[in-house]
């Protein structure tokens, strides 16, 4: 598969060879939702928030190759109401309460809510028991945040060189998990400065101390939407 | 039971390991080793196991954590898992698990308080013909009925080993009901293998394309042009591997082959090697069929007395191929190709993002061709027969024949092997099933059918199937018969992609809700909506399919549906009253405020 | 033109929502001059009758907060899920991790000033009786609009009432759109 170029909602837009249909995309500044994906690491397509249509079939734009002449589909109407309904069930999966979330206004999750007009999560809560880690001097593990996109385990593994996080258990048990015998955080060599600290694009890892540094209102995507400022965790860029 | 403290469990894992060479890409058989020995996978194992292999801790627990046959607590010395397919349900499997739980003083899924006995449900163990059915310790127990409950009773209370019990107890029937072109006449063993070396590997993969066959595990990709993507690859070595994980609720065709012809199978798979230059070839055998690994090591050794596997097969130099069995651990998922190999790598069993194809980059990312059992049974026999043999039966794009695994309601459940082309018609006449209200073709992800597409025929053109012919007779409840299957789903999603690990609780909640009555009719929307994005956002085959038994049996049941639905309106989401019930007892309130009505008055 | 009916209430909320309602400031007159309030806290009315638009603030947590919600949907033609805890269940909803005979120990019993020989959890009939989990009210009755937020802004508010009083689908802007 040579370079050339695919279209995104009729937009060309240039790739070199070995891109996916998101490396090409971020590459020309046009934006697919995500949360799973980060261009820093291996392309994963958990989220599927990504999903575009391409040459009439539905992909991960994340994992997709692009190829020459493709022709791709992203802000539809039918991929709004997909991705939308990806949002709801991420929201009754956990337990996300944003009014008290530090990660409220810079959370790429409830970023993409607001871009979708999700306005309620439409599907019962599941309220699932999960385990908060505060064992560590440093960073709290809230799981009810989490949505399993696995960054913190491939920034860990990967980056870091670590292997501090990993998912456990199957389907709808499927949960984060840490390399301690004691399951605690304060176990690991997690440590300040750790690039799996700095990925999680919800409220499911916090550094303490900095959660509140800016208000509530004045955050990153409380004015303007996720497609024009991109996914960016904010706290790790002062 | 023997219990060991934690140092005693680092160092008996410790040996476990050092017999798979302390190879991490075998940690799936380590860890099934592991609780075969200690009836669990302890906390201590999972230290261990990570010293030794070089693992992470938490990556050996993903990994223990994943697949059903492991547990994190100890299970019985009698450990019983008791079938849950559909069909055993329809055979009257829920009281003789409760017979046995009483009998033995047991809760389901709790062990027995001295610790002997655990009693736990399992999906379709794949003996549908003859259920209901079940495992203990691993052994098939088949034809279950209240006399057979109350015999192993008595066994595990007299404290007889599971290796002593009367062997009429594991006996498993082949119910074959109609041969044809692999059934019907078997080649010898070589035969395939000789003529592959006579033809030489362009001329046999030539004629596998004559043949015109595809994958039978229900795709129906062709595998002759699998076989030349893997063959064109580049790479210095590439591996053939047998997909036996027959998890599809109601299948059980490979089961029989493995058993009746497992020669046949390892022809086409040698054959296969021949063609793509494998030296390797596995066998990912699903766990509940860990009864059939004895027989199949025997006939693998025989092969290699035969000189049909090993070094310069038949005289043939350079042609060196040899067969391992790998077992699996209880995941559905592992029957999607490229779970399978990362389980094989001892991995969970997520599915792989592709492309890559295996083909191109499988298992230790070489090129790999993963086939069917009944593939590689097919493709051992058109080696030996040559492709006209084979698609002068079928219809023009279905070559060949398809071993049918025909259970429900029906007079003789069991094997059939049809040409590809008979209707469900004709094969309900056969298994003696006419009068059925609904047949599921292909299991649960398949395609579920009535009365008016009987005249629908078995092809990847119209039926694409893996096997199962599941039969609902007049009477049964379809709407039962989805809620079933789409826990099952829930039970089975490996939990990676959104829209399956959500998407399959929230619909089997759903469907819960429906048929206890506690749904309206607008509640059935958001279900539609969130099938179609199941589907069309998956990740793989599961997540795509999974929303297929609701959307097909609403669609052609409605009736079964509309009986239930308490108006128009939505209900509430949860039961109301009984939402109140733990409060009533703490307050010791039963008056007309302490209860809820569930329907809107 | 007779004017169109309001019913506002709060259940398992902290009347955050109406406060943010009371927020539209000077709009109020506007709103005075095209709808009168039946059921609401504003003006101590009891049962709700036919209303035009309810406004429900907070989640399900006992009996009594269903048979309101309920009470609105049967006499309201819109009704409306104002702020988080009605839609997601919110700050309540904290305790669905908490066994409930925790909760009503930690209340009635062993709460730091409690007195409480008894030593019983409360039977009279006048209280309303917990449910084991807080719910937010879509999982109890059909709702038609929604407005996200701790509390929904006051311009989202009156952006939904002047959007239904006009006839129009109520549709918040982004900045009106928020969770937190």
């Amino acid at each position: 598969m040579a370079d050339g170029t695919i279209t995104i909602d009729g937009q060309t837009v240039p790739f070199t060879e070995g891109q996916t249909i998101m490396q090409a995309a971020e590459a020309a500044g046009v934006y697919i939702a995500h949360l799973c994906h980060h261009p820093e690491f291996r392309p994963h397509g958990s989220c599927k928030l990504c999903t575009v249509k391409a040459g009439g079939r539905h992909v991960a734009a994340c994992t997709a190759p692009a190829s020459d002449g493709l022709e791709v589909e992203n802000e539809s109407e039918e991929l709004a109401a997909g991705r939308r309904a990806l949002l709801q069930l991420l929201f009754v999966e956990g337990n996300h309460y944003c009014p008290f979330c530090e990660r409220s206004g810079n959370c790429q999750l409830q970023a993409l809510a607001y871009r979708y007009g999700m306005v309620e999560p439409h599907f019962p809560h599941f309220y699932p028991q999960r385990e908060v880690d505060a064992s560590h001097p440093d960073v709290v593990l809230e799981r009810n945040r989490c949505i399993l996109c696995a960054l913190c385990v491939r920034a860990s593994r990967d980056v870091d060189g670590k292997h501090v996080f990993d998912i456990v258990g199957r389907g709808i048990h499927a949960r984060l998990a840490v390399n301690s015998a004691s399951g605690r955080l304060a176990d690991t060599d997690l440590a300040p400065g750790d690039r799996a600290l700095e990925v999680c694009p919800v409220g499911a890892i916090i550094v303490r101390g900095r959660g509140f540094a800016v208000p509530i209102g004045e955050r990153l995507y409380d004015h303007r939407p996720i497609n024009e400022i991109g996914n960016r965790v904010p706290e790790s860029e002062q | 039971m023997e219990s060991l403290d934690d140092e005693g469990v680092v160092l008996r894992v410790g040996e476990v390991a050092a017999r798979h060479g302390d190879d991490p890409h075998r940690l799936v058989q380590i860890l099934r080793d592991v609780q075969a020995a200690l009836h669990h996978v302890p906390a201590a194992a999972l230290d261990g196991l990570a010293q030794r292999l070089g693992l992470a801790r938490v990556q050996v627990e993903g990994v223990a954590t994943f697949y059903s046959h492991l547990s994190a607590t100890a299970r019985g010395h009698y450990h019983f898992l008791f079938s849950d397919g559909y069909t055993d349900r329809m055979l009257g499997r829920e009281a003789l698990v409760e017979q046995l739980c009483a009998a033995l003083g047991v809760e389901r899924g709790v062990p027995s308080a001295d610790g002997r006995v655990t009693i736990e449900d399992t999906a379709c163990t794949g003996l549908c013909d003859q259920g209901p059915a079940g495992l203990v310790n691993g052994r098939p127990l088949s034809g279950l009925g209240p006399m057979r409950i109350e015999t192993i009773a008595g066994l595990v209370k007299l404290g007889v080993p599971v290796d002593e019990w009367p062997q009429e107890l594991f006996d498993v029937a082949d119910n074959i009901h109609r041969r044809d072109l692999l059934l019907a006449g078997p080649i010898q063993s070589g035969d395939g293998v000789r003529a592959v070396l006579e033809r030489g590997a362009e001329a046999t993969l030539a004629e596998v394309e004559r043949a015109g066959l595809r994958g039978r595990g229900g795709a129906g990709f062709p595998t002759a042009r699998k076989w030349g993507f893997c063959r064109q690859a580049e790479a210095d070595e590439r591996v053939v591997a047998c997909n036996a994980d027959e998890g599809e609720p109601g299948t059980f065709k490979d089961r029989v082959l493995l058993h009746t012809q497992p020669d046949l199978v390892f022809e086409g798979m040698t054959v296969c090697a021949r063609v793509i230059g494998a030296r390797r070839g596995l066998v990912y055998l699903r766990g509940e069929y860990a009864f059939l690994r004895e027989p199949l090591e025997a006939v693998l050794a025989e092969r290699r007395r035969q000189g049909l596997l090993g070094k310069a097969i038949l005289g043939a130099e350079g042609f060196d191929f040899d067969i391992e069995i790998h077992l699996g651990a209880g995941a559905y998922i592992c029957g999607e190709e490229s779970a399978m190999i990362e389980s094989l790598e001892g991995h969970r069993g997520t599915p792989r993002i592709r492309p890559p194809f295996p083909v191109v980059s499988g298992y230790l990312g070489l090129p790999t061709v993963v086939d069917n059992v009944e593939s590689f049974a097919a493709a051992g026999a058109i080696a030996a027969h040559g492709g006209d043999w084979f698609c002068a039966c079928g219809t023009a794009e279905s070559t060949g024949t398809k071993l049918l695994s025909v259970a429900g309601d029906c007079a003789r459940p069991g094997i059939y092997e049809f040409p590809f082309g008979v209707t469900v018609a004709e094969v309900l006449e056969a298994c003696g099933g006419s009068g059925a209200r609904a047949v599921q073709v292909g299991g649960p992800s398949g395609t579920c059918i009535g009365q008016t597409e009987f005249s629908r025929r078995i092809a990847f053109e119209d039926l694409a199937t893996g096997g199962a012919f599941t039969v609902f007779g007049p009477g049964r409840d379809m709407v039962e018969v989805a809620l079933h299957h789409s826990r099952f789903f829930a039970h089975e999603s490996c939990g990676f992609c959104t829209p399956c690990r959500v998407g399959t609780s929230v619909l089997a909640q759903g469907l819960e809700r429906i048929a206890r009555g506690g749904a309206g009719r607008a509640d059935l929307e958001p279900l539609k909506q969130l099938s179609g994005v199941m589907r069309s956002m998956s990740h793989c085959g599961l997540g795509m399919t999974a929303a297929n038994p609701f959307m097909q049996t609403l669609e052609r049941f409605p009736e079964d549906y509309e009986e239930r639905l308490a108006g128009d309106d939505v209900m509430p989401a949860f039961d109301l009253d009984a939402a109140l019930a733990e409060a009533r007892a703490l307050s010791g309130r039963d008056d007309a405020h302490a209860h809820l009505e569930q329907r809107h008055g | 033109m007779s004017k169109i009916r309001i019913a506002t209430t709060s259940l398992a909320g902290c009347f955050g929502c109406h406060m943010s309602i009371l927020d539209i400031d000077e709009k109020l007159f506007d709103l005075a001059a095209v709808a009168e309030f039946d059921r609401s806290p504003i003006t101590d009315i009891k049962q709700c009758g036919p209303c035009d638009i309810g406004i429900v603030e907070g989640g399900v947590c006992n009996a009594e907060n269903v048979e309101v919600l309920r009470e609105f949907r049967r006499h309201c033609k819109v009704l409306i899920a104002c702020g988080a805890c009605a839609i997601t269940g919110g700050i309540p909803a904290l305790r669905n991790g908490v066994p409930l005979v925790e909760c009503m120990a930690e209340a009635y019993l062993d709460g730091i000033g409690t007195e409480n020989p008894s030593r019983t959890v409360p039977n009279d009939p006048e209280l309303p009786l917990l449910l084991n989990r807080v719910h937010p009210i879509q999982e109890v009755v059909r709702i038609d609009h929604f407005l996200p937020g701790c509390p929904p802004p006051a311009e989202a508010i009156w952006q939904a009432i002047s959007d239904l009083l006009a006839g129009r689908e109520p549709t918040l802007s982004y900045t009106q759109l928020h969770y937190d």
